[in-house]
């Protein structure tokens, strides 16, 4: 592929979504939502409450099933896939009402991570030496480095519901790298945190990013949005409405109305 | 494991191959036998419920299976003994697949409810099917295991063959948790969709529990039919489902250890309780009572916590000047 393929590969979406339609009873959750996401951007996906956000990146993980629309990641057809096998596909995520495994060791929680990166099934569990011992071993390792990575070695041995909610969201974090996802989800990661969590925050997800991950991020801290997303996709009601560059975003009008509620003069 | 452990575990093992040489008791060998046997059924249940966190009541009627068809195969068929036994525990942990593959959908109550059913469902099988169970007069006749030309005729003898069982099946089960396919049981457990959003299928994950839940109280069973050498469905009733899921919490669900001795516990303690007569019940169900209120880790927490405290005083006396111990060598 030459680098001008490359270009266009790239503009045509990593991940691309075409009139994507949810319903619950007679609510329409998502409604012919259009959306692309670049590889190796931080993609920020904000809007009111209530206009889908969450709702959409349950259906990319898999954890709903659609009424419409098609999903591909990569070229590959995401819609009607088990989560499990979306995860396998290299889509991590997080969640906005934090998941940990509440009762296993932050170690374990991002070992757990590592599952679809990992092959020991139940027979080769039975060997305590040899290759299953190498991956065990190999596995731990990656997992206490990930740890390090998002500064949580030193909770590796706490129960993940025993952590700081800050910590929490961190441990998630590593738990969806531990994949080592092509594309990581993050719902709400700043939310709970204080100013300075926030900070460290935005630098970790740059890191992230540096490290070749493409993330689509749901997020209401305007000023991280502005401050980390390459592109920024907004939606009300479901419905895509603007979609551009955080400057973009910030002056476009049907923007404005639908988190001011009503048109403003332009001053 | 740290080697502390392992230093433990050794010398349990050296106690436990020394029972029959120092009890002489029949009576007691056969309790002994039982509760192993018993343990290795709990094993079963701390896999399904203690990892993966499905509510089985279920675990007699696959005690039974195991039993029935160990027995069966023994006595129509006249089968060698321990090839009987190995294809009782891959048949139960079968019909495991059979019972987790349509209750994948459900959870919680409503899982507990259809292994109730199967539960009930098995044993009025065992008690109609008059042709293979003989009904309500049990099957009788059923032979004694034999290596070679030795046949492991005493309560002495069988309890080598329970202690081997049981020790293989514990061994099974902390490999299971101490790996990678154990952590995802445990996240399923832990939370179902976390999990699956991590990659982890747990439609595959909860079947082999189901399976490895039946087996285990398949091979249970097939001890118990080749040491007590009569059966009848009585044995394989609701309540001693309750007795498991009982003997399992007491333990300690997650663990491995608290487990057997739950199922030790509990196989032990009515039969202390004898004197009591008819009361003896009511004490039983008062004493378990207490257990899970203020055990609510069960025996495994109180011991690793029991366990933990003692590492922690053991290393105060080097700190702290006041103690006698720093006093003498002054």
């Amino acid at each position: 592929m030459n680098a001008a393929d490359a270009q266009a590969a790239r503009e045509s979406g990593f991940l691309q979504i075409r009139g994507l339609l949810k319903r619950f009873g007679g609510i329409t959750a998502v409604n012919a939502l259009d959306m692309t996401v670049r590889d190796g951007d931080v993609h920020g996906l904000i809007g009111p409450n209530g206009s889908g956000k969450t709702t959409t990146l349950n259906i990319i993980s898999g954890l709903y099933r659609v009424d419409g629309g098609s999903i591909t990641f990569d070229g590959t057809e995401l819609v009607g896939r088990p989560a499990h096998a979306i995860a396998r596909l290299g889509v991590a995520r997080t969640f906005q009402n934090i998941r940990l495994f509440a009762q296993l060791g932050a170690l374990e929680n991002v070992m757990i991570g590592r599952h679809v990166r990992t092959r020991v099934g139940f027979l080769g569990a039975m060997l305590p030496f040899g290759a299953p011992a190498r991956e065990e071993r190999a596995t731990r390792e990656y997992a206490y480095d990930l740890l390090t990575f998002v500064g949580l070695e030193r909770m590796a041995g706490k129960v993940a519901r025993s952590l700081p909610y800050g910590d929490q969201r961190r441990l998630e974090i590593a738990r969806a790298l531990a994949s080592e996802p092509r594309l990581l989800l993050l719902d709400e990661p700043a939310a709970g945190m204080n100013p300075t969590e926030t900070d460290a925050l935005v630098t970790l997800l740059r890191r992230i990013r540096d490290r070749g991950t493409t993330l689509l991020l749901i997020e209401h801290d305007m000023n991280l949005v502005m401050t980390v997303c390459d592109r920024i996709t907004v939606l009300n009601f479901g419905q895509h409405i603007a979609e551009g560059t955080a400057a973009e975003i910030a002056r476009n009008p049907d923007v404005i109305t639908a988190y001011l509620g009503g048109a403003i003069d332009a001053a | 494991m740290s080697r502390r452990r392992w230093l433990g575990l050794a010398v349990l093992l050296i106690v436990l191959l020394c029972v029959p040489l120092v009890v002489h008791s029949d009576y007691l060998l056969n309790v002994a036998d039982i509760a192993g046997i018993y343990a290795i059924a709990v094993l079963g249940l701390g896999i399904l419920l203690g990892f993966a966190g499905q509510l089985s009541l279920a675990q007699a009627a696959f005690f039974g299976i195991g039993a029935y068809a160990s027995g069966y195969m023994t006595v129509h068929w006249g089968w060698p003994v321990l090839p009987s036994m190995a294809v009782a525990t891959v048949f139960s942990g079968l019909i495991g697949l059979g019972l987790g593959w349509p209750c994948l959908r459900l959870s919680g109550h409503y899982l507990a409810l259809a292994t109730i059913g199967f539960g009930i469902i098995t044993q009025l099988v065992l008690i109609n099917w008059t042709s293979v169970t003989n009904g309500s007069d049990g099957m009788t006749g059923i032979p004694p295991p034999s290596i070679g030309p030795f046949t492991l005729a005493t309560y002495g003898q069988y309890y080598y063959l329970v202690l081997a069982s049981l020790a293989l099946c514990a061994y099974v089960a902390w490999r299971i948790k101490s790996t990678r396919p154990g952590r995802a049981l445990q996240a399923i457990r832990e939370n179902e969709l976390a999990a699956s959003a991590t990659g982890i299928d747990p439609t595959r994950y909860k079947i082999v529990a189901f399976v490895l839940a039946g087996a285990y109280a398949g091979l249970a069973g097939s001890l118990l039919a080749h040491s007590i050498k009569f059966l009848s469905p009585d044995s394989y009733s609701f309540d001693q489902s309750v007795i498991f899921l009982v003997m399992l919490i007491v333990g300690g669900s997650g663990s491995i250890g608290g487990a057997v001795l739950g199922a030790v516990l509990l196989t032990f303690l009515p039969e202390a309780l004898r004197p009591l007569k008819t009361s003896y019940i009511m004490v039983y169900g008062a004493a378990v009572i207490a257990m899970i209120i203020f055990m609510p880790r069960g025996l495994a927490g109180l011991l690793s916590a029991a366990l933990g405290r003692d590492a922690a005083t053991a290393a105060r006396p080097l700190a702290n000047p006041a103690q006698p111990a720093e006093a003498k060598g002054a």
